[in-house]
């Protein structure tokens, strides 16, 4: 599920501190299109909480989370 | 029916803000949050990195008050333009390196920008006003009564500058005089007592909410502007980076030499965020004991290397030994082993913390 294959965008935020990768997140989907789909890797344990609150804020669905040793994996679906 | 107003509410996090948006609110306001980082934020980071605090709930205030209240936000990273503020604020600093009257004239004039573009805009409805948490008396240097008008002048917000927590203490605005918002039901909160913020809440059902002691940044903290101004110092410069100011806020910071400074980790999530700084600096490992990553940052003699390895050794399992080896990894990648005393406690001199 969670490999760049199947989304429409990747955003590698690893080694970057909340809030920079909501940011990022947030930035990113502003360009995208409805239905398409974001993979966001990231290494700061906070964005398991961060992201999926500000999906929710912003009407996006959470797909899916998950971690692959150190990395974050979220998996999100751009609403509009 | 009349038109449906919007406000942009700047959203730190904490309480008075949070009491802010819901004021107007309850007014039939349509509010949008916008929260600005400035690299500075308490939020997050530190949690993130110290591994004692791992099993706390991270969570980012600004969003978390968001979704209470129901609104949207926008989170803006405006550290590059910031530094500005920080290094050469018009007003000054507050009691620490903190420039608040100047941040808040930024953040609210970045909000004013957002105004006007979201004016700009046909498809949108835009916004016709600002609103902040801003308390009279809040804060010696930034609140004050006549810093209110100044923010509001200097941030080209004007009339459109409305604090709902305080407005009935300072003359109407655009949204009190168009009757968008009723002044009688607006605050005249004054001074640092937080009762009357605390039984707004209370009224509100807002049972939790973030109290963030003394400010809403790091530069209000004392010892984290002490580091600022030594790294400042010994650069010849008042200059930094988004890593430098990231770097002060994890690891003892040593400095026993005007040419060099220590960062040495205090624990396990500090030696892991130290780890992605590997590269950037020359850096200790004690490879005979188990100890702490020490980055090494200016420009150290061999004497020096010295010196700082057995410092480093102090905060080791290595402190009562008599011999140590600590691998010094050279920047550009050389690495020397190199057997030494760890330094006696004594000797670690109390002034070389900075
Ligand atoms: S505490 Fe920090 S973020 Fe808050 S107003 Fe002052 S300088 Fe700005």
């Amino acid at each position: 599920m969670n490999t760049d294959a199947v989304h429409t965008a990747t955003l590698d935020t690893r080694g970057l501190l909340c809030p920079m990768p909501v940011i990022k997140t947030q930035n990113k989907i502003k360009t995208m299109e409805n239905g398409e789909t974001l993979l966001v890797i990231a290494t700061d344990p906070g964005v398991k909480q961060d992201i999926p609150t500000w999906c929710r804020i912003n009407g996006h669905e959470v797909l899916d989370i998950s971690e692959k040793q150190l990395d974050i994996l979220i998996s999100i679906k751009v609403e509009r | 029916m009349s038109l449906k107003r919007k406000a942009i509410a700047l959203v730190s996090g904490g309480l008075d803000s949070m009491l802010a948006v819901k004021v107007v609110q309850e007014q039939g306001i349509e509010v949008e949050g916008v929260n600005f980082y400035t690299g500075f934020c308490v939020e997050g980071h530190t949690h993130a990195i110290r591994k004692k605090d791992a099993k706390k709930e991270k969570r980012n205030n600004a969003l978390w008050v968001a979704e209470t209240l129901g609104i949207k936000l926008h989170i803006e990273d405006i550290s590059e333009e910031y530094k500005d503020i920080v290094i050469n604020p018009k007003h000054g600093y507050g009691q620490n390196l903190n420039p608040c009257l100047d941040c808040k004239v930024f953040m609210v004039n970045q909000a004013q920008l957002m105004l006007n573009r979201a004016r700009d805009l046909a498809d949108d409805g835009g916004f016709d006003f600002i609103i902040t948490g801003e308390v009279i008396g809040q804060r010696p240097k930034s609140q004050r009564k006549e810093t209110m008008p100044l923010i509001a002048r200097e941030s080209g917000a004007t009339d459109r500058l409305l604090r709902p927590l305080c407005a009935k203490n300072l003359p109407p605005t655009l949204p009190e005089l168009e009757g968008w918002v009723n002044r009688d039901e607006l605050h005249d909160f004054s001074g640092r007592n937080r009762k009357p913020q605390m039984e707004l809440a209370a009224k509100y059902g807002l049972d939790e909410y973030a109290q963030p002691a003394g400010g809403c940044c790091f530069l209000t903290d004392k010892s984290y502007s002490d580091k600022l101004s030594d790294l400042w110092q010994a650069r010849g410069e008042r200059r930094y980076e988004l890593d430098d100011i990231m770097l002060l806020k994890v690891g003892r910071h040593l400095r026993p030499k005007e040419n060099f400074k220590m960062i040495i980790s205090r624990e396990e999530g500090e030696n892991r965020f130290l780890e992605g700084y590997r590269k950037a600096f020359t850096h200790l490992v004690c490879t005979s004991h188990p100890g702490p990553l020490t980055l090494i940052d200016g420009d150290p003699s061999e004497d020096d290397l010295k010196l700082a390895a057995r410092i480093s050794t102090r905060f080791s399992k290595a402190r009562e030994a008599t011999e140590a080896t600590v691998e010094i990894h050279y920047k550009g990648g050389v690495v020397k082993p190199l057997n030494i005393k760890p330094m006696s406690a004594n000797d670690v001199k109390p002034e070389w913390h900075i």
